[in-house]
């Protein structure tokens, strides 16, 4: 006997969302055109999706552009953040001295510090991936930092009756704890890599550099269409969700048979 | 019935309970011999906390091969600590411990096999329950083929061998704990240290087990250092209890459960039983108004 589809959890969860979506856009659609407001102020979805469609090879090309960085940033955030939280949990010397560096990195804007590195370093695409890493590392540093930390004291002792060396306590123990924290940084940290390279690709654009979906929308705003501008972020939304399910499903492919409590 | 005749008597202290023990033990099998070789001795060992509180006075202690000995007390008597000096999971302030007339680097040698079992099952929830079992054996470097039959052979042994598959979260919590036992036996120690380890579970679970745990001592003549809070665990596993006292932790009275083995049901709903919980009530009691910080201090 095969139940209704209404009845089905997967459609229930995904029911709401959905009406919400439909009924916003529509709402939108009418007012844009029941009210006659001008596509140059702000357009209906309609004529963002033709937009899409008619700009779709450039904006396609941006979009790879702009993942390109992203997920170059996001690698390199992944390796480097992973090695730097291993060296802080070695010794709590190497974390005293190094974690104000770290915070350091977080809480500049990487508005502020774009410019620079853009001048510095002469490869646009280079200095995009840098600027996007720093925004991108703190996660998984200070993630992978604390998951690599919290174990559980009581294996911890288990681990010592035993007599484990420090060898077998890191892969046997701490790299199992550590990992719920890691995929949790890894969610963020695919977002703020995105982030990252828009902005930088904002600050490299006004720069007259072009590159990826921000400079798209820079043209688009110097030109007034904004419906290219629409169509641009809404692929740089899309991206992003993309990301986060991605990273999602692999916590969840990673983690699923333990029960950990953590898993999204 | 030498326990009933005392029921009338004054309570007895720590030496008296001792003799009376060691003459009636002439009578009856009781397990172990008075004179068995020393399995851990505990040698004035004291612990003093960072923030200056005494953990434990100095303490001495000697538990002999074939024991079933029992710590119990008020909280913050120090129990937990003692045991976890005995694990070498901590190292006392002032005083020593030999392991089997030996230091600690000889546990772990062919009969000097020590095991813990914690409060917790401490299982890790990222292995399946043969794993968890497995893993003092992975530790120890021995190969899966040698390891795997002793693993199903230790789950069977409590009752587990169905579900070496499982993820402990699949798994009631009195399961869980025998899996942390199977896991404590796998290496066949010869001492198994248990810090309250049916603490957290129910009255009916808790006797179950209770039960196993006195059998399996009795088959593989395990040596057993025992945490627990419970009067009725105490008297139905041990040979041995000892009372401690807070403030400073140090040992108070000790009691032998002069009582042959192998204990059932019917040593539960014996008279007996009920003489030596009472007894052993009224030391706990005394060991309380001895650890109250108001009467200690006035009597300091």
């Amino acid at each position: 006997m095969k139940r209704p589809l209404i009845r089905d959890s997967r459609v229930q969860a995904a029911l709401p969302p959905l009406v919400v979506g439909v009924a916003v856009l529509s709402l939108w659609e009418g007012a844009c055109r029941g009210f006659a407001i001008p596509e140059y102020l702000f357009p209906a979805p309609s004529v963002i999706a033709a937009s899409l469609v008619q700009n779709g090879p450039d904006l396609l090309r941006a979009l790879w552009s702009t993942m390109r960085v992203t997920l170059i940033a996001f690698a390199l955030s992944t390796v480097l953040g992973t090695l730097v939280a291993f060296l802080f949990v070695q010794s709590r010397f190497i974390e005293r001295g190094f974690f104000p560096y770290a915070v350091m990195l977080q809480v500049t804007p990487v508005v502020a510090v774009a410019p620079l590195i853009i001048i510095l370093v002469r490869d646009t695409q280079v200095a995009l991936v840098i600027c996007a890493t720093i925004i991108a590392i703190f996660p998984m540093i200070s993630n992978t930092t604390v998951g690599l930390r919290s174990v559980d004291p009581g294996l911890a002792n288990l681990m010592r009756v035993y007599r484990a060396s420090r060898m077998q306590t890191l892969l046997r123990l701490r790299i199992p704890s550590a990992l719920g924290y890691f995929f949790a940084g890894l969610r963020i940290s695919s977002g703020l890599a995105l982030i990252g390279a828009v902005v930088a690709e904002f600050v490299a654009g006004t720069g007259g550099r072009s590159a990826g979906l921000a400079y798209e929308i820079l043209q688009a705003g110097f030109q007034l269409d904004i419906p290219r501008m629409f169509a641009a972020l809404s692929l740089i939304t899309a991206a992003g969700i993309l990301l986060f399910l991605a990273m999602s499903g692999l916590s969840r492919l990673a983690l699923g048979s333990w029960g950990d409590p953590e898993r999204v | 019935m030498a326990a009933l005749a005392q029921s009338s008597r004054p309570l007895a202290y720590p030496r008296e309970v001792q003799a009376e023990a060691a003459a009636s033990a002439a009578e009856r099998l009781v397990r172990p011999a008075a004179n068995a070789a020393p399995a851990i001795e505990i040698l004035s060992a004291e612990k003093v906390f960072a923030d200056g509180t005494r953990g434990l006075a100095p303490v001495d202690l000697t538990v002999r091969e074939g024991e079933f000995l029992s710590l119990i007390g008020p909280s913050g008597c120090g129990k937990s600590t003692l045991l976890s000096l005995v694990a070498n999971l901590n190292e006392p302030s002032d005083g020593r411990l030999l392991w089997w007339r030996g230091g600690f680097d000889g546990v772990g040698a062919e009969g000097r096999r020590m095991s813990v079992v914690f409060q917790d099952a401490t299982l890790m929830p990222w292995l399946r329950i043969a794993s968890n079992v497995r893993l003092p054996l992975d530790l120890a470097g021995v190969r899966r083929a040698e390891s795997a039959p002793r693993v199903q052979a230790a789950l069977e042994g409590v009752g587990l061998g169905e579900k070496g598959r499982s993820y402990p979260r699949q798994l009631s919590g009195g399961m869980r704990m025998r899996a942390a036992i199977a896991r404590g036996l796998v290496t066949e120690p010869n001492l198994l240290l248990m810090d309250e380890p049916f603490g957290a579970l129910d009255e009916f679970t808790r006797n179950k087990l209770d039960a196993d745990l006195v059998d399996l001592w009795w088959r593989r003549s395990l040596t057993v250092l025992f945490v627990t809070h419970s009067i009725y665990e105490a008297v139905f596993l041990s040979t041995r209890i000892v009372v401690m006292a807070a403030r400073p932790g140090r040992i108070f009275a000790e009691l032998t459960i002069d009582e042959p083995h192998p204990r059932g049901d019917a040593f539960r709903r014996s008279p007996r039983f009920a003489e030596y919980c009472q007894r052993l009530s009224a030391l706990l009691t005394e060991a309380s108004l001895a650890s109250d910080p108001a009467t200690t201090e006035a009597g300091a």
